[in-house]
């Protein structure tokens, strides 16, 4: 064991290793509660996402972070420093905003400046790192346009450009990929994932796109009414949401509401309200209760036109719908019982059932879980 | 944010109609449409504007170069004699006085009504704002004249103001019939306009820009003057060279406020016309040299007052 990981186990986890910290914090509007006791560790160097539904509560966080709100109650802190009575102006935070907030009366290369002549650099260091951050996100040649001259990917370049140039211990984002279409919006998402790599700064970015959360963050907090519902890694959070509403608004899923009937250490068997019999990964932690949400993933479920032998959790159905979206095949099944399963299969076979036709769904039992509602 | 006077520096090139247009017989019709349209709605505007405006300033300048003509003489201009009359000392000092109120009140209008307007802009609540900006225009709603004798009451030695500071056992003050009085009461007079030309500009202030700015570093007073200043810069712009040309003109609340030595550009060229003097030639100079003077504060104005780029 090398010298320096050794260290690091002697400091775990410590203030000094953190870069923003949220104790919990409430936020409360005109007697509305945006934020309800959020509790937030963002790592040094974290690619971090605040991801959920319009309106649950994120882009608060962000401006409590930035500092454009103060919390009703809890503390923010950034580098073990409590900033609730710092202003904006002296936190070591920038941000990129949703729809970029250039100033229009200045130049790209006066908006990218902005920062630095507040801080009254040398004019040689000034137009050294001013350089250095076109160069960063390719507008070395747009140096006098006006924000008005550029295309929406260009303005979103310049307001990068203009956080980033200032070194700041955190670079907090607010939806900054929103306003683009989709090609560009793909391309930016590659290149901030560069930016973070190579320059090696927290990055804390609200979206409520789930894709770009999922392909982008080192961790993600997925937020519900002002509340956490759940912090993990992408795949934590894909492959063992903690709650239904994490299952549903993060990809697909089909959720059934169901009782337990059996319990025992490996596996555990419920009932649905439909009568559905299943075997399915029994939670992590303790006890649930008896009432359970059971999540399936539509690319999870297999198809067949013929009962498979010693299948677990397989159930007749029929075809509803066969979508072909090029990739996959998307296909919804009416089961006997009734309910209705979305399936996604990659399209390998060429020919395609046709609708209406009698079918096998079955799934593994590690592939259903069960969840609190 | 866009703004109405300004100009896009991006060249916006627009086909020709004649070029995209199919049948010719048609084009031909249009083209004869889009010659008379414009001066259909041009001529009522031009014709008032031609007579009543550039033919009178033309007599005005012929007016200009005859020397001490009275009524009735016959016109014969003869060259720049009234002119080089302008630049004596004694009337050099008349225009200088003139420039002076007038600065100076547009000044006390920007200072007082900047705040103002960026308060009901800003930061009163959306539906008390027309409200607020109908309190402030009140005052308009008055004869000038009235308002210049309220200010006499208000200043005399008399006045409202020292018998207040004399019941206070402070020393009365002598604030009648100086500059200070001409500034509150033109200030007074054009306050309205500068803010209602301001307000217009700090309303479409975005408040995101100021956070940006607080974001980069900028403390409240720093971004004030980097973002806030720059973009309201054409209402400030505005509403500056519509107080200016207008205290620049105005005669009354200098004469009824300033005193004696308060005689401006305006009340000379009225004494020339109407007053004791007489003297037609004169007056019409300086009448020329005065509208040169706004000519060129506006040509100033529309080259640098506004380099905003619409977004």
């Amino acid at each position: 064991m090398s010298v320096t990981s050794l260290q690091k186990q002697s400091y775990p986890q410590t203030s000094a290793e953190l870069d923003v910290e949220l104790h919990k914090v409430f936020k409360v509007f005109n007697g509305e509660t945006a934020v309800r006791g959020v509790d937030l560790n963002i790592n040094r160097g974290e690619f971090f996402s605040i991801l959920g539904p319009s309106g649950c509560g994120k882009t608060t966080i962000l401006r409590l972070m930035a500092g454009f709100e103060s919390p009703s109650a809890g503390e923010v802190l950034i580098q073990g420093q409590s900033m609730n009575h710092v202003p904006p102006y002296k936190r070591p935070v920038n941000t990129v905003f949703q729809s970029y907030a250039l100033f229009n009366h200045l130049n790209v290369w006066e908006n990218i400046a902005f920062g630095l002549r507040i801080k009254k650099l040398l004019s040689s260091e000034l137009e050294y790192r001013v350089k250095e951050a076109l160069k960063l996100v390719k507008m070395e040649a747009y140096t006098n346009r006006f924000p008005a001259q550029l295309s929406g990917g260009q303005q979103q370049r310049v307001a990068l450009a203009r956080a980033l140039v200032n070194r700041p211990a955190v670079v907090l984002l607010d939806e900054p990929l929103g306003a683009l279409d989709l090609k560009l919006r793909k391309e930016m998402q590659v290149e901030l994932s560069n930016l973070h790599q190579n320059l090696g700064l927290t990055f804390v970015m609200v979206t409520h796109d789930q894709e770009e959360a999922l392909s982008l963050s080192d961790r993600i907090a997925v937020m519900r009414t002002g509340k956490i519902e759940q912090i993990g890694t992408p795949t934590e959070i894909y492959e063992r949401p903690r709650t239904a509403f994490v299952a549903d608004f993060i990809g697909d899923t089909n959720l059934f509401k169901a009782r337990k009937e059996s319990y025992d250490a490996s596996s555990l068997q419920i009932v649905t309200s439909t009568g559905m019999k299943m075997i399915v990964q029994p939670p992590e932690a303790g006890d649930m209760g008896q009432e359970v949400i059971v999540s399936i993933r539509p690319e999870k479920i297999q198809l067949s036109l013929y009962q498979p032998p010693m299948a677990v959790n397989c159930f007749e159905g029929r075809l509803q719908h066969v979508m072909y979206l090029g990739t996959h095949v998307h296909y919804v099944v009416e089961l006997i019982t009734g309910d209705r399963l979305t399936v996604m299969q990659p399209n390998t076979h060429g020919h395609l059932p046709d609708p209406h036709t009698p079918i096998y769904a079955h799934w593994a039992a590690t592939d259903c879980l069960a969840l609190k509602e | 944010m866009s703004t109405p006077t300004s100009h896009s520096s991006i060249p916006n090139p627009t086909p020709s109609d004649e070029s995209l247009e199919p049948n010719l017989q048609v084009g031909k019709r249009r083209s004869w449409k889009k010659l008379l349209e414009p001066l259909a709605l041009l001529a009522p505007g031009g014709i008032w504007l031609g007579l009543l405006l550039l033919l009178p300033t033309l007599l005005i300048f012929e007016l200009s170069l005859v020397p001490n003509i009275r009524p009735g003489d016959v016109v014969n201009p003869s060259g720049l004699k009234n002119y080089l009359l302008v630049f004596q000392p004694i009337y050099l000092q008349v225009v200088w006085r003139s420039v002076y109120f007038a600065f100076g009140t547009t000044l006390v209008c920007l200072l007082l009504g900047f705040p103002v307007a960026y308060w009901i802009g800003q930061m009163a609540p959306q539906r008390w704002r027309n409200l607020l900006l109908l309190g402030f225009v009140l005052p308009l709603w008055t004869s000038s004249l009235l308002r210049s004798y309220a200010w006499i009451t208000i200043l005399r030695p008399t006045g409202v103001v020292n018998t207040i500071l004399t019941s206070l056992k402070l020393p009365a003050l002598d604030l009648l019939n100086q500059s200070a009085a001409v500034f509150i009461g033109m200030g007074y007079s054009y306050l309205p306009y500068m803010v209602l030309i301001l307000y217009a500009s700090i309303e479409k202030l975005d408040k995101r820009l100021l956070e940006a700015s607080a974001d980069l570093g900028a403390y409240p007073m720093q971004s004030f003057w980097k973002v806030t200043v720059p973009q309201t810069m054409p209402g400030i712009a505005a509403g500056s060279l519509l107080v200016f040309i207008n205290t620049l003109g105005d005669f009354v609340d200098p004469e009824l406020l300033g005193g004696a030595s308060s005689m401006t550009i305006s009340r000379l060229i009225y004494n020339q016309f109407l007053g004791a003097t007489q003297n037609w030639g004169f007056g019409s100079s300086l009448s020329m040299v005065l509208i040169l003077a706004v000519s060129i504060a506006i040509a100033l104005l529309i080259k640098y007052g506004d380099r905003t780029p619409q977004r």
